[in-house]
């Protein structure tokens, strides 16, 4: 990574999201989800940040904001410079070419009525990226050649493909308009395991193929999303809680979340995992609706003491753009 | 240890418009008393339906076409799935966790009703006495507050909470022989943890064995003594864990381990794909149903039949040329 420091692609700052918890009749708002409270990071061009957390942890919620299918509660969301948070519908539309998401099932996320190389080729008509229709037809043979599908099967239906096949089309559907960011939510998830590598492959390939191409990788397989990523953020509750250099999080994870995580996550060779530390968490994940006071994760903490209950620690760079928040480290 | 459940040569086949489904195609292993054992394949492989014959929990268009089930010296095929002999082996002296902790509760009895149904039923307990054991139960896997949540329903449990009430209730009669399928794949990693570590110390505690069904090779690296890896509806390798792990010979086995991210591998390590999909399970053909990905095949794999097990050593067995 020899960029410069200010080659952002995206720079969130201080990200919410709240969704209100409406009652009654009137829809009386009662409460607040905070499903994002306060996230700050950046993607530099062409790098791959992964977002790892368990479910409810709202990594998919930072997702749909940068796509802007939510509208955030605050904070600013700079994508090429330019904070598109407070966009108004129209013009987001005129920006969207250039992201695109890749979705968790690749079952409901296709149009089973539509053929698939019509799935491929939307975007290109809708952001009006062809031409002619011999120019239509030469760019989505081009993708699926480009994900590794027969060009033949461009007139068959969704429900005439496997699984990591549809997860293929997926991927072809996010490329169409040569985007420079790509949301990946899941993306392999739903498949099976032998598939999963094909997938992963296949997007380390493109990103190697296509300068400047940028994923947010989101899932909860925290081996996955080290083996793809070049740094990771881990979320707890609604905010990050480290984030790291893929290769320093096995190595020196800081957060005892993090090494939670970590040491949860059975390592699948015998001779290796029977040496590892065992971290066993108490209790669940709390509700966001009801979050605990301080450091969200303090109730949980096998390090916890007084005082993580009453402050919320800030993330703070430790050096080497390895970031932590935890009062403790 | 003592051998405590012997499956041999078992079939079950599903009769569908389009042909038969050979889910479960001639498998073979053995549980010894105590014992903790992993059986590891895709979806579609015939894991849990290999498991659901043991259970005799298999129903039409499902059918059990051979093989023997021995349990305690008796041949468990011999008796009617739903007769006697069945159904007082079933949930007492073998139990399962399902995978979906949300669907296998039921909605409208309260998991107090749910679990005394089974000591009522099972040992005769009174009333009473059962809802004592269910409190006792739910303490043991960690329930909080036990006496006041044995009466709420299943909805108002969170999914750990629900599949840890999963595992209580298998117990409860104090089984022999626990069969866990998939039983974490629903759950948040922290929780998965929590779980497996409950589940194996309520074996030990219970002294039961364990049968765990999975696709994560990670879980029975860590918590599985031998290991079964299954392709296409049957056995394709069979070893300790250290065998599977330290010396894999079937190329299934050693694709399955190269093409997973691991924590601990190095910097810009390339995954090795199986190239490929699962073969469908109608129709199969005689010979090798994984040499059409096989990155070792030759052509004699595909003209004669699908080779069985063979004897390595010590208990390692592979099912390949």
């Amino acid at each position: 990574m020899n960029q410069p420091e200010d080659d952002n692609i995206l720079d969130i700052r201080d990200l919410k999201m709240y969704f209100p918890v409406t009652r009654g009749l009137l829809r009386r708002k009662v409460a607040d989800v905070k499903a994002v409270d306060g996230v700050s990071f950046r993607l530099k061009r062409g790098e791959t940040l992964g977002l790892v957390g368990e479910s409810g942890c709202g990594k998919t919620t930072i997702g749909r904001c940068i796509l802007r299918l939510y509208k955030p509660t605050g904070g600013k969301i700079l994508f090429e410079g330019e904070d598109i948070s407070s966009f108004p519908e129209k013009k987001i539309r005129h920006i969207r070419y250039n992201m695109a998401l890749i979705f968790q099932d690749p079952y409901s996320s296709l149009d089973p009525r539509q053929k698939a190389g019509n799935i491929v080729g939307e975007p290109l008509r809708i952001h009006h990226m062809v031409g002619s229709q011999s120019e239509y037809k030469d760019r989505v043979e081009q993708l699926f050649s480009l994900v590794g599908l027969d060009t033949s099967m461009i007139s068959r239906f969704p429900h005439e493909f496997s699984g990591g096949q549809r997860q293929r089309i997926g991927v072809a559907r996010a490329l169409a308009c040569e985007p420079s960011l790509i949301v990946c939510d899941e993306p392999i998830s739903a498949l099976d395991v032998s598939i999963q590598a094909q997938i992963i492959n296949l997007l380390e390939e493109l990103q190697e193929g296509m300068k400047g191409l940028t994923y947010l990788f989101i899932a909860h397989d925290l081996s996955v999303v080290k083996h793809i990523s070049d740094r990771v953020a881990v979320m707890y509750l609604g905010r990050v809680v480290e984030i790291t250099q893929s290769k320093m999080l096995y190595a020196s994870p800081l957060h005892p979340y993090t090494k939670a995580l970590l040491s949860a996550i059975p390592i699948a060779d015998p001779f290796v995992d029977e040496k590892r530390e065992r971290i066993i968490l108490k209790g669940e994940v709390p509700s966001p609706l009801n979050p605990p006071s301080g450091c969200p994760f303090h109730p949980r903490c096998f390090q916890a003491i007084q005082e993580c209950s009453e402050v919320v620690p800030p993330l703070r760079d430790i050096g080497g753009g390895h970031e932590v928040a935890c009062i403790r480290v | 240890m003592a051998e405590l459940l012997r499956v041999e040569n078992l079939k079950t086949q599903f009769k569908t418009e389009g042909g038969v489904v050979k889910a479960v195609d001639g498998i073979s292993y053995h549980i010894d008393e105590q014992e903790i054992i992993g059986l590891v394949g895709e979806s579609g492989c015939g894991k849990s339906v290999s498991q659901l014959s043991v259970m005799q929990l298999i129903s039409t268009p499902g059918e059990i076409v051979g093989g023997k089930i021995i349990f305690e010296g008796q041949n468990l095929l011999e008796f009617k799935a739903n007769g006697p002999e069945m159904r007082s082996i079933r949930g007492a002296k073998m139990a399962m966790i399902f995978q979906e902790p949300m669907t296998s509760l039921n909605p409208v009895l309260t998991i107090s009703r749910q679990l005394s149904e089974m000591l009522e039923l099972h040992l005769g307990m009174d009333h009473q006495d059962a809802r004592q054991r269910v409190i006792e139960l739910l303490k043991m896997v960690g329930i909080p507050d036990a006496e006041t949540r044995v009466d709420d329903y299943p909805h108002q449990f969170s999914g750990g909470m629900r599949q840890r009430t999963m595992i209580a209730m298998a117990l409860s009669c104090n089984p022999k022989i626990l069969i866990a399928d998939e039983p974490t794949t629903a759950l948040d990693v922290t929780t998965q943890a929590q779980l497996l570590e409950l589940m194996k110390d309520m074996v030990e505690r219970f002294q039961a064995s364990l049968v765990i069904v999975t696709h994560n090779l990670g879980v029975v690296a860590r918590y599985a003594q031998r290991i079964y890896i299954m392709y296409a509806g049957r056995i394709v390798e069979a070893g300790t864990t250290k065998d599977i792990f330290g010396d894999p010979h079937h190329p299934y086995t050693i694709g399955l381990l190269q093409c997973i991210p691991r924590l601990d591998e190095e910097e810009g390590r390339k995954l090795l794909p199986i190239e490929g999909l699962p073969p469908n399970l109608i129709n199969m053909p005689a010979s090798c149903a994984f040499a059409p990905r096989c990155s070792k095949r030759s052509e004699k794999c595909f003209l004669e039949p699908w080779p069985t097990l063979r004897y390595l050593y010590g208990q390692h067995y592979v099912a390949c040329f």
